[in-house]
């Protein structure tokens, strides 16, 4: 009888996970808006989904890429610093150098930006290169510039993205692959507009940022389980691209996920032995007392 | 029925197993408890963005001499001073083995690319280390600073000489990027 | 704090000085003696969990006050840097959010524990009280602290629940403005919303010292409500309780970890991820999901007013519920209708809950399409409204009437009676 109330506990503990779950998962989509006209969005396999799923690294670096030479024209980086992109868990992280403000390469990628800065003895604004402490820098001075160089839309900042849109990774590559749908007779569009299937409405202010071969992809050295692998450049296809910069920006808006997922992992296990050994305590004490 | 209800209070037979699977569940309880408090404790350390906000460059060229640039590095003030030669001099002149804290100028003093140090400028942490107050320059018994919270007296190498404070200023780390031009941090 | 007469003797001379001076070794003694009832089932392991949620959102809150700032040019900002730079930041501050939800998911079960079992009844009519107002003061403080990372969610819930303010007659805008210290949701919002967020935490404890000091002085309801008559009837709460509850805990902890760790986001809001902008509205703005049955009632009158007092009236209603409910049986397990019109009541919160989260004009349950090619059938508006009479009918006629006019089950005569067989109730598992 006893066990029969204990099974029935963990259902109804179970019952309310997967409720939980479904319902925070019903409201998501249900805000999600399923885009517009015939478009069908593509859900692709992201290698940091699941229990187990971490950053595909070479993606996430050729991401960086994209998000360097296309993307940062118009959209910041606000909650990023150079140093973030070398820490653990992060596209560039390699072990020689634990500490990612030593990374030279994370020293170039700062050193390839230019910061806005105070001359300490004159007090002038001056332009310095980065340096792995700094944040990324801001693309427009303020709102109203970044509004006035965009027709009057305001680019969004990208460091949150993926967390801050329902639908996630997928919305933000359906968004970047599906320009070329065919737009229905009953979204009109104003001058400054596109037609986009995956933005709520169907009009975007953004004109497809991406096509084949706009940059080009070299071989790069990855850190990957304890030794550094030289990946292949693939082709810089739209879709490879929007894959790709994708990957960077989950990473972006979750960088803690693969520390995350370990310690959940140890945690979960940890629990889970210790509900064991409190149910075999529970049914010591409770042995000879019936109820 | 009250006999089924009472053996609750009798002794159980196997005392050892139960015992065994007590201590492993308090083992374990305390355990996790334990390793719950390191990331409460550990949040209170130095953030990554902190640990990361490094470094400042200072010209060395546009402090003139008998003057003293102050500037903030790590929420402190750096003090660098052009020291005119008497207070080369002085600072040069002083018995080591008598002081509370022995150090000679140079060793407060770090070398450029070719090796050699420059004893016109002296680069220290402005901050008292007695209590973390920071020193008045060009005063006290022995012409260097002079810390007015708790009365101790620096001298021109920014070495304790007089009063309560332990050891002398600190010396930051810096490096010569170029003849005149130093990156503290 | 103990309604039990005390066996504990001080052994040592420091513990006899104390005994005489401070008797707190004593108080804790007599908490692990009270007798407990031997039949409580797993339902009853929530209180002690929620004691857990309230100590874990206590530490966990005043850990990310430390690296928080509470200034709308730097709030969101401050709480992606907890989470990308304090350290363990991306464990404590999903353990606070999540924690939020667990709480409420956890207060929700013991109240229906509460309802089903009534455990609101004398003696314990205070008990259920305090309770009610735990569960109020912990609805603001989730309200509060919701509008702290400043995100458009946290700018655009706060308008709109102050809002209900403003739907006073007469004094309504002065009295929402005086709330928000300004025409609209600004840096003075902010400010005061930290501030209130960190005290009422500390309200609800010295609350919940309360409602456990009532509640063992008023003695446990149990799953057969008759009250514990002989020394056979009870056992002492430590061992069996602690040990009961310390199982219970950590499966919840297990659910609790599995959000944490694997879906921070899942029971949060996307959009609380983009910079609070006063100009832009979000398309779809819903509150957290332990709101969502209350703005489903909020949303079911057509008039600003009227939702409000409705929605007020939807938890004021749980306060008297002790004397609506004119049943002398306190257990449902002996009230079968009661128990038929319980089981509706906890599928139309459901349903309010969805109500909540979806658009009202939608429709909920299509019949079929018109002419023009759209769906018709009951809309989520119609659906709440139908959800939200039964609400109130629960307690306002159906409680007081069916308690008149049900023939409830024999009861058996006492716990140890029913836990020893004979009787039905002592074979049925929690129900």
């Amino acid at each position: 009888m006893a066990f029969s109330k204990t099974l029935k506990v963990l259902l109804v503990g179970g019952v309310s996970l997967a409720g939980l779950t479904f319902g925070a998962t019903t409201i998501a989509s249900a805000a999600g808006g399923g885009g517009t006209g015939d478009y069908e969005m593509v859900h692709k396999h992201w290698h940091f989904k699941g229990m187990g799923g971490t950053y595909d690294r070479a993606a996430a670096q050729r991401g960086y890429q994209v998000y360097r030479e296309v993307c940062s024209s118009c959209h910041a980086l606000e909650q990023l610093a150079f140093r973030h992109l070398g820490d653990k868990g992060a596209p560039f992280y390699n072990e020689d150098y634990k500490n990612p403000n030593e990374n030279p390469l994370i020293k170039a990628f700062a050193a390839d930006w230019t910061i806005e800065d105070i001359d300490a003895d004159t007090g002038d604004v001056l332009e310095r290169p980065g340096i792995t402490a700094d944040k990324f820098p801001p693309i427009y001075p303020n709102d109203a510039a970044a509004r006035a160089g965009n027709g009057g839309a305001l680019p969004p900042d990208l460091s949150t993205i993926v967390a801050a849109r329902n639908g996630g990774a997928d919305y933000l590559y359906n968004l970047l692959i599906a320009y070329d749908a065919k737009k229905p007779d009953d979204v009109t569009l104003t001058p400054g507009l596109y037609y986009n299937p995956v933005m709520d409405g169907g009009k975007i202010a953004m004109a497809s940022p991406l096509s084949d071969g706009i940059i080009e992809y070299a071989p790069m050295e990855v850190y990957e389980d304890g030794e550094i692998k030289t990946v292949a450049a693939p082709e810089a296809t739209v879709e490879q691209m929007a894959a790709d910069v994708t990957e960077f920006l989950a990473w972006s808006s979750d960088p803690k996920l693969e520390q995350r997922k370990q310690a959940g992992f140890a945690t979960m296990l940890y629990l889970l032995i210790l509900s064991v050994l409190l149910w075999f305590s529970y049914k010591r004490v409770w042995k000879n007392v019936k109820h | 029925m009250s006999e089924t209800l009472n053996k609750e209070t009798e002794t159980v037979d196997d005392e050892g197993k139960r015992d065994f699977i007590f201590l492993a569940t308090g083992a374990a309880a305390a355990a996790g408890a334990a390793s719950l408090v390191w990331p409460f404790v550990a949040q209170m350390g130095k953030a990554a963005d902190t640990l990361a906000a490094g470094s400042i460059e200072i010209n060395l060229s546009n402090v003139p001499e008998g003057q003293q640039l102050k500037t903030l590095w790590r929420g402190k003030p750096v003090f660098v001073r052009h020291r005119t030669p008497a207070e080369i001099a002085e600072a040069e002149s002083v018995d080591v083995s008598a002081l509370p804290d022995p150090q000679t100028d140079d060793e407060r003093l770090v070398p450029n690319s070719s090796g050699k140090v420059n004893p016109k400028y002296l680069v220290m942490v402005g901050v008292c280390t007695h209590f973390g107050c920071v020193p008045v320059g060009e005063a006290g018994d022995f012409d260097g600073w002079y810390c007015p919270c708790h009365g101790s007296h620096y001298d021109t190498s920014g070495r304790i000489r007089k009063g309560p404070a332990p050891t002398n200023m600190a010396i930051p780390p810096y490096e010569f990027i170029s003849d005149n031009v130093i990156k503290v941090g | 704090m103990s309604g039990h007469p005390s066996t504990y003797e001080p052994k040592y001379a420091a513990t006899k000085w104390m005994d005489q001076r401070l008797p707190i070794i004593r108080m804790g003694a007599d908490f692990m003696t009270f007798p407990s009832p031997r039949n409580l089932n797993y339902w009853w392991t929530f209180g002690g969990i929620l004691a857990l949620c309230l100590v874990s959102q206590i530490i966990t809150g005043i850990i990310l006050a430390m690296h928080y700032v509470p200034h709308i040019d730097h709030a969101f900002d401050s709480v992606q840097r907890i989470k990308r730079d304090v350290p363990y930041g991306w464990l404590l501050q999903p353990m606070h959010a999540v924690g939020a939800s667990m709480f409420f998911l956890a207060v929700y079960v013991h109240m229906l524990r509460g309802l089903y079992y009534g455990s609101y009844k004398a003696p314990r009519e205070l008990l259920w009280i305090i309770g009610c107002l735990i569960y109020l003061i912990m609805m603001a403080t989730g309200f509060l602290g919701y509008t702290l990372p400043w995100g458009q969610m946290s700018f655009w819930g706060a308008t709109v629940i102050t809002g209900f303010f403003g739907a006073v007659p007469v004094v309504g805008e002065s009295l929402q403005q005086w709330l928000l210290g300004g025409y609209a949701v600004d840096n003075a919002t902010l400010n005061r919303f930290f501030a209130l967020h960190y005290l009422l935490p500390f309200v609800i404890a010295a609350l919940v010292g309360l409602h456990v000091w009532a509640l063992h002085h008023a003695g446990q309801n149990n799953p057969i409500g008759i009250t514990p008559k002989t020394k056979q009837d009870t056992l002492a709460f430590h061992p069996f309780y602690t040990v009961k509850d310390g199982f219970a805990v950590c499966v919840f902890l297990l659910i609790f970890a599995f959000f944490v760790f694997y879906q921070p986001d899942a029971l949060g809001h996307a959009d609380n991820y983009i910079r609070a902008d006063a100009m832009k509205t979000p398309p779809h703005i819903v509150p957290e999901w332990y709101f969502l049955p209350f703005y489903a009632i909020l949303r079911a009158v057509p008039d600003k007013l009227a939702g409000i007092l409705l929605m007020v009236g939807a938890i004021a209603v749980l306060f008297v519920l002790p004397w609506l409910d004119t049943s002398k049986v306190r257990s449902m397990r002996f009230r079968p209708v009661a128990r038929r019109f319980f089981y509706v009541f906890l599928v139309m919160c459901f349903i309010l809950g969805w109500c909540g989260a979806e658009t009202p004009d939608n429709i909920a349950f299509p019949f079929g399409t018109n002419d023009a090619g759209e769906k018709v059938g009951l809309s989520f508006y119609r659906l709440s409204q139908i959800a939200t009479i039964y609400y109130f009918a629960f307690f306002l006629i159906i409680l007081p009437v069916l308690g008149l006019t049900e023939r409830p089950k024999d009861r058996p005569e006492s716990i140890t009676k029913a836990v020893l067989g004979g009787h039905k109730g002592a074979a049925a598992p929690a129900e």
